[in-house]
């Protein structure tokens, strides 16, 4: 074998053309005849429709309009359930539900056009928040409006309680979040011959969109092509909304003849499309004189929306992350995602970790407080161990050493010393600015949830050519993320053969498997093992034929093998699907056992500072240090980091999505505020490298973890520096000045 | 995406654009309120320059109009009459690639690459005001493009990276 190029800082693959500019996003691409189109949506949180007009001006006969009627197939976009239209029919359930299409080569006569439709709705009775929902007065889903009720119970809790000394309660929020990719959704729809149909587009999940499309259109999976273009971002809101926009632009392109592209505006969006589910976390927590978990009781909701999409995985997901990475023997744990009139919530990095993990650590803080422990010492008396369970009772297999991590996050934070500096700054007069520190320790599953990766049953392939290139085929997805780069390496270090020899199919269903969605942190571990099988499958071969030697090659005899194989068989294809790791098992009714094949572990520290005068808090440093196994590609992996501490500081401190009437009422970037280059912190990222067994080169998840711990470690500091009670996110200056004036008032 | 609608029709028949174009005339024909952005885009073909919120918040469709960074989504066309504008597809460097865009390829400043073009042009009008600018300069310079990738930290070092490269080199061209 030669020399891997696991753990180097490889060039990326599509880098250069990136910033070069040459990175063909779907709205760079037009085809010839090309018509665009626009989507007409409700006005109105809950309703019947009574009537859609079109209004004078418009030479509708040049238009291509699509409603309802002319769904050729089913009127539903299939995910985990059927409950939400491809295009509202006779009633709407949130505002901005998709009613009307039209397409027009004209973009300017389009949004005219689109402007005068109107859609006239009866109003309906709308439920607005997680308490209206849960009470049930007015039901906008099923019997109850609940989508899934999940429960988990070991050990005896009620008992343990009785015994404790302290129990402590907390009742923690989050708000929804919008992922704010830059490149807004869009894509290209294109007939082809005898009816089927070829779509081109931003997206995470290829196959999702062609199992959405298949049934909408009538058609077989084989006459449904989905090609992924350059992605501008994803982070959760092009897993499923992709196969919304595309069934839209089919219908388009399909009544119309013509290829049409559909992208969204900002606003629309914001408006239309998912977000973070709001949630609201409730703690009763039972804990001994020494300040040991004897018993943790959590109800978790979460806030769907008007469809079920994906919350149920969110919602599972979030539940099994509700506990932290806390040993505890006595446990019951519910979760609940109901229905409201919102847009549907749907993916968003972390999916339900990010709000069960900020109401654990920030409950934990609390009972710290409660018991006048150090929120440092009272974490360090309960993490988990090899040996232990987790809440659904999974074994842990691995050493986790949170006190490893928590120690040197301590230690490059200074966390010590600066408590007391902050503290002893805070006393002194007339000091306007408040500094404070908070920490957090969690852990982030990778992988699908429970048995999902068994039923997802994964495969990718590899093909190797006459002159030696080798092509990785998988529909993972390159979305800023590293993909084509870390399957690259990793077969390249497979194949002990140069890092440039390697390239990676572009995700398109008429020429790469299923290898599953672009999601849940999965692409490196389960996808990058999968690959590494494949490539460890052609160099046994390669042996097997007595053209690579059993020892180790050079480049050039990996070449010269492929050449004299090709020239003997055609193309060298090998194949691997998706195994668990051994033992793994999972009991979706008790919602027991290993709920993940393994775990990514972390600490972040979060320093603050507070101005009192505007209650604008700045964060001014972060310190983040988190065990992943092997870092693949340790430059990609420290900006997956960054990224994520960036939009954990935002989910913080700045982003709240303001909800009037059950619509989104700052839809544009000037008034939803995402960190700048100068809100973001400086971002100290130190990973511990313990390899993974069944990870490819040693290497686990890592793409949703750094969610998770900014906005506890940043709440937790700005509680540190103000002495506000805060249990909710996202604080924004105003935020903070109310819960401030219970503190001075009680001065 | 919305390119505005009937104003930028009702503020008049359209005109001749005459303007340079990374150092090369160009004429296209377009409404006078059309935007900077969609006259290079769809007018000359310039894909490069990207559209992120149309209001001018995000960044992405940043040039230079005249060597200043603007948002081509908020400039009308008539504006750039007679105008140079550099776009990314003008940057050029000794082994092909502009300094700063090697500096983003080394230092993991594009993941996504959509804030990519925008970005880099930001830190070329930073690097011909202030060859030598500190970590808050450029963050300040930067302020204006939003990247929902890399939390910045890459962004900020390639910068700092391409105006060491620069120093030693020659001004930026």
């Amino acid at each position: 074998m030669g020399p891997t190029c696991v753990g180097q800082g490889v060039p990326r693959k599509e880098g250069e053309a990136k910033v070069a500019g040459r990175a063909a996003y779907v709205d760079d691409l037009r085809l010839p005849g090309m018509l665009h189109g626009v989507t007409v949506r409700s006005t109105a949180a809950r309703g019947r429709i009574l009537a859609v007009g079109f209004g004078d001006g418009i030479p509708w006969d040049e238009l291509v309009v699509v409603t309802a009627r002319d769904v050729p197939g089913v009127n539903h976009v299939t995910l985990l359930d059927t409950d939400q239209p491809c295009l509202a029919d006779g009633v709407v359930n949130h505002w901005d539900e998709p009613v009307v299409l039209l397409a027009h080569a004209d973009r300017h006569l389009l949004e005219e056009a689109r402007r005068r439709v109107h859609v006239e709705v009866e109003p309906l009775p709308a439920v607005l928040t997680i308490e209206d929902s849960l009470e049930c007065r007015t039901v906008v889903w099923g019997k109850d409006n609940v989508f899934a009720d999940y429960r988990v119970e070991r050990g005896d809790p009620d008992g343990a309680r009785r015994a404790a000394v302290h129990v402590v309660v907390g009742v923690y929020r989050t708000g929804a979040q919008e992922q704010l990719y830059i490149e807004t959704q869009g894509v290209i729809a294109v007939p082809e011959p005898e009816g089927g149909i070829s779509v081109h587009g931003s997206m995470q999940c290829p196959y999702y969109v062609q199992k959405a499309l298949g049934p909408i259109l009538g058609l077989p999976p084989e006459r449904v092509r989905v090609v992924q273009t350059v992605t501008g971002g994803g982070f959760g809101g092009k897993e499923e909304y992709p196969s919304m926009i595309a069934a839209h632009a089919a219908l388009l392109a399909r009544k119309a003849r013509r290829p049409v592209k559909l992208v969204y505006d900002r606003e629309e969006d914001i408006q239309a499309t998912t977000k973070r589910h709001p949630s609201r976390t409730w703690h009763r927590t039972a804990v001994d004189a020494e300040g040991r978990l004897l018993a943790m009781e959590v109800d978790f909701v979460i806030d769907g929306g008007a469809y079920k999409t994906l919350s149920p995985v969110v919602l599972s997901r979030g539940l099994i992350h509700s506990t932290g990475p806390y040993r505890c023997e006595n446990v019951r744990l519910r979760g609940r995602a109901v229905a409201t009139s919102a847009p549907p919530h749907g993916a968003f990095r972390g999916f339900g970790a990010p709000q069960s993990i900020f109401a654990v650590e920030r409950h934990l803080d609390r009972v710290a407080r409660d018991l006048g422990l150090d929120p440092v010492e009272l974490r360090r008396r309960n993490f988990l161990h090899r040996g232990d369970r987790t809440a659904v009772g999974q074994e842990v297999r691995e050493e986790p050493d949170m006190e490893g991590l928590m120690e040197k996050a301590l230690e490059e934070s200074d966390y010590r010393a600066r408590r007391v500096a902050c503290r002893r700054a805070r006393e002194r007069p007339g000091e306007t600015v408040r500094r404070g520190v908070g920490l957090a320790a969690f852990y982030h599953g990778s992988g699908f949830t429970g048995s999902g990766e068994v039923h997802l049953a994964s495969v990718a392939s590899l093909e190797c050519g006459p002159e030696g290139r080798v092509e990785v085929q998988a529909s993972s997805t390159e979305i800023g993320q590293g993909t084509s780069t870390i399957l690259a390496q990793i077969t390249a270090g497979a194949l002990g053969v140069d890092y440039r020899l390697v390239e990676v199919a572009p995700p398109d269903t008429d020429r790469v498997p299923d290898s599953g969605p672009t999601v849940a942190s999965r692409t490196c571990m389960v996808v990058g093992r999968l690959v590494e099988r494949c490539a460890g499958q052609a160099l046994e071969v390669l042996r097997a034929e007595g053209l690579l030697p059993g020892g180790g090659h050079d480049d050039a005899q990996f070449v010269e093998a492929c050449r004299v194989w090709c020239a003997r068989h055609g193309p060298l294809r090998t194949h691997a699907r998706y195994e668990p790791p051994p033992g793994i098992r999972w009991d979706p009714e008790r919602f027991q056992g290993d709920a993940y094949g393994a775990y990514s572990w972390a600490v972040y520290v979060a320093r603050v500072a507070v101005d009192t005068l505007t209650w604008e808090t700045r964060v001014e440093d972060l310190v983040a240090v988190q065990e992943v196994g092997r870092a693949v590609h340790p430059l990609l992996a420290a900006g997956q980091v960054e990224g994520g501490v960036a939009q954990g500081v935002g989910f913080a401190l700045y982003e709240k999505v303001v909800w009037r009437g059950g619509r989104v009422a700052n839809a544009r970037m000037t008034d939803y505020v995402m960190p700048t280059s100068e809100d973001a912190p400086p971002i100290r990222v130190h990973f511990v490298e313990r390899p993974y067994a069944h990870g490819p080169s040693g290497a686990k998840g890592l793409g949703e973890l750094p969610m998770d711990g900014p906005a506890p470690a940043i709440i937790a500091a700005v509680e540190d520096a103000t002495g506000a009670a805060l249990d909710s996110v996202p604080l924004l200056p105003e935020d903070l000045m109310v819960a401030m004036e219970g503190v001075i008032e009680s001065r | 995406m919305n390119p505005g609608s009937q104003a930028v029709r009702a503020a008049g028949g359209p005109i001749r654009l005459r303007l340079q174009v990374n150092g090369h005339r160009r004429e296209v024909d377009c409404f006078p309120m059309a935007r900077l952005l969609d006259v290079l885009r769809e007018g000359l073909g310039l894909t490069g320059t990207k559209e992120g919120c149309g209001e001018g918040e995000c960044g992405a469709c940043a040039v230079l109009l005249d060597g200043v960074l603007v948002q081509s989504c908020l400039v009308p066309a008539v504006q750039a009459q007679e105008a140079s504008v550099e776009t990314i597809e003008g940057l050029r460097g000794p082994g092909g690639l502009h300094p700063l865009q090697e500096a983003f390829l080394e230092a993991g400043g594009t993941q996504c690459g959509i804030c990519t073009p925008g970005m880099v042009l930001a830190a070329l009008a930073l690097l011909r005001e202030e060859p030598d600018p500190d970590e808050a300069a450029i963050r300040a310079a930067l302020a204006g493009n939003l990247c929902r990738c890399t939390g910045y930290v890459r962004i900020v070092d390639a910068v700092a990276r391409a105006a060491a490269r620069l120093a030693s080199g020659g001004p930026p061209s």
